[in-house]
């Protein structure tokens, strides 16, 4: 048996490893928040966001053709994600116990553990090779299959959320279980649900891999959804892997606007939960 | 109205069928698309060391060694950081700080990974550079330190993918841990037991989740793609050094993809994807297993009058 000083001793010690991983965890958020915003901010003015890219060599140029991109690939996933999401979402809250809901629920968290890459390849499949052509809407359909499974999920969570006094209510005054659903149960979780879909939509704002080769890249300004079309990320990659000192710097501008888009759609969600967690409490 | 619920459960039913079709859709395409490489290669694709796309040669070893390797050493140096996290914030931290943390460790996950990706080139892999030449010659003798200091490599890949899998393993080992009884923490500090003892009886009754939540960062780290590809160091070649550039499967997928002219090619690099998909899928159902398994049963010990819910 150890004495009692050295099992005092052990404890304080583990309370010191627990806190001392909290810090060694933050250190590299710290440190790349710092970079981002340091190299970022003095890149970024008002010409990155307006300008088109210009030819290699040439010092200056923007990034204004990838936002725009990256505002529809983004919006293009959305249109797909949302209804699959949602609906999907209600009928695994609905009929929570049924077997077809178990093998659903499965599908959407298999779903959401598949590498982004792995997506790529296949809109690649499906949406590319069928047409010979790199586009938006490839792009836009393997944004959209990442966001189903996060929708879904969400939504299912919020809506088991909502007081059953409530649909019982409605479905008590008469109500089909559609139209309790539908004017009772969803709108009461839409503040839930909506701030679902903005997490959602950061997080595939953010990602690269799945458009390599779907939306590919474009160096000109677009909004033709069958052509590529360049995205923020792709162009941070490329940017990143040249030469150029210029560009890097264009990418680490980049990099600062596409953890911004995170941080405050992150923040917003955090103060929504919030207020939805206190009039829950009251 | 009985009908019309009817029409409401296959209306909804529809579209969550969407979702079983997607996962089904992928599978599918991905083994249409690689059936030349299959056919072509069979099993030697996966025991082969040499990638030589002009040759025509297709060796699949060193991407999925270059990927488990990155991914066992990320789990190796984030596992201790992501409990030491889970058990500060459940058990330690005053209360008042726990929702900033919670909020700060999973933004870390929130960052994208293109973002840590260029932090890694320009920021990581110098510093790992340094590192690297400032090692003294008596420690170069060891294989896993051989090689020249060139800062892209393994070591930059495996440091980045822990950052980025600490979040996962940390919220999930959380949720574990919020899981397991009081009446277990509470009966080792009624015995007289330190902290460390109390917590390290929460930490055994949750183990099951635990290991499930370790794998669920695996499962993650296998498939992140742009960070390891842009620190890594692209090399084909299996080696065991930490210093020498690697090549991960998801990684030569996003390199090679649009360069792969060849039909061949392409096959060989959809069925590198194939085989990270089955991977994953593996990985992470176990993991979510587990996971279930362990609430579950706490569910059912703590509150064993509680009726099925929803079992229409």
């Amino acid at each position: 048996m150890m004495s009692t000083r050295l099992r005092k001793l052990l404890s304080s010690l583990f309370v010191a490893f627990c806190a001392g991983s909290v810090i060694v965890a933050l250190v590299p958020l710290a440190f790349v928040l710092f970079f981002v915003i340091s190299h970022g901010l003095s890149s970024v003015n008002l010409e990155f966001f307006t300008n088109m890219p210009k030819p290699v060599g040439e010092p200056g140029g923007g990034m204004g053709n990838a936002i725009v991109g990256t505002l529809i690939l983004s919006g293009l996933a959305a249109i797909l994600a949302i209804p699959v999401g949602v609906v999907s979402g209600v009928y695994m809250s609905e009929y929570a116990g049924t077997r077809f809901a178990s093998i659903v629920r499965f599908a959407a968290d298999t779903l959401n553990g598949v590498p982004s890459i792995v997506i790529g390849v296949f809109a690649y499949g499906v949406a590319v090779l069928p047409f010979k052509q790199f586009s938006a809407l490839a792009g836009g359909f393997a944004l959209g299959i990442m966001m189903i499974p996060i929708i879904a999920r969400t939504t299912e969570e919020l809506l088991l959320l909502v007081p059953g006094a409530m649909r019982e209510g409605a479905l008590a005054l008469g109500a089909t279980r559609a139209r309790a659903v539908f004017t009772v149960v969803l709108p009461a979780a839409l503040p839930g649900v909506v701030t679902g879909v903005v997490l959602a939509l950061a997080r595939i704002a953010g990602e690269t891999a799945p458009l390599l080769f779907t939306s590919f890249n474009n160096r000109f300004f677009t909004t033709k959804l069958t052509q590529p079309i360049a995205s923020l990320t792709v162009q941070v990659f490329t940017y990143a892997i040249s030469p150029y000192e210029d560009w890097h710097r264009q990418a680490w501008a980049g990099a600062l606007v596409l953890v911004t888009i995170v941080l405050v759609c992150s923040l917003l969600a955090r103060i929504a939960t919030h207020r939805l967690e206190r009039m829950q409490a009251r | 109205m009985e009908k019309k619920d009817l029409g409401f459960r296959v209306g909804t039913g529809a579209f969550a069928l969407v979702l079983v079709v997607i996962v089904a859709a992928i599978g599918f395409e991905l083994l249409r698309q690689s059936s030349l490489s299959i056919q072509k290669f069979g099993f030697a694709f996966w025991r082969t060391e040499v990638w030589d796309p002009v040759a025509g040669q297709f060796g699949a070893l060193p991407f999925i060694w270059g990927t488990l390797y990155s991914s066992v050493l990320a789990l190796i140096i984030a596992t201790p950081i992501a409990l030491g996290i889970a058990v500060f914030i459940t058990d330690l931290c005053p209360s008042w700080l726990r929702q900033p943390l919670v909020f700060l460790t999973e933004l870390l996950a929130a960052i994208p990974s293109i973002v840590y990706g260029l932090w890694g080139i320009f920021v990581l892999v110098p510093a790992v550079r340094a590192i690297e030449i400032g090692l003294p010659d008596s420690l170069r003798e060891i294989p896993i330190f051989s090689g020249p200091p060139l800062g892209v490599g393994m070591l930059s890949a495996a440091l980045i993918l822990a950052v980025m899998v600490i979040p996962f393993t940390s919220s999930v080992s959380r949720e574990v841990l919020k899981a397991v009884p009081p009446a277990q923490r509470e009966g080792a500090y009624a015995l007289g037991a330190t902290r460390f003892e109390a917590i390290r009886t929460s930490l055994f009754y949750a183990r099951t989740g635990i290991v499930g939540a370790i794998m669920l960062g695996f499962g993650r780290a296998l498939g992140e793609t742009m960070a390891v590809t842009m620190v890594i160091g692209n090399n084909p070649k299996i080696s065991a050094s930490l210093f020498a550039p690697q090549y991960t499967m998801a990684a030569v997928i996003a390199n090679e993809f649009t360069e792969a002219a060849d039909p061949l090619y392409l096959a060989a690099l959809v069925e590198i994807g194939l085989v990270l998909f089955v991977m994953t899928l593996i990985v992470n159902s176990l993991s979510r297993l587990l996971i279930w398994s362990m609430t579950r049963s706490v569910m059912v010990v703590a509150e064993p009058s509680e009726p099925v819910a929803d079992a229409a």
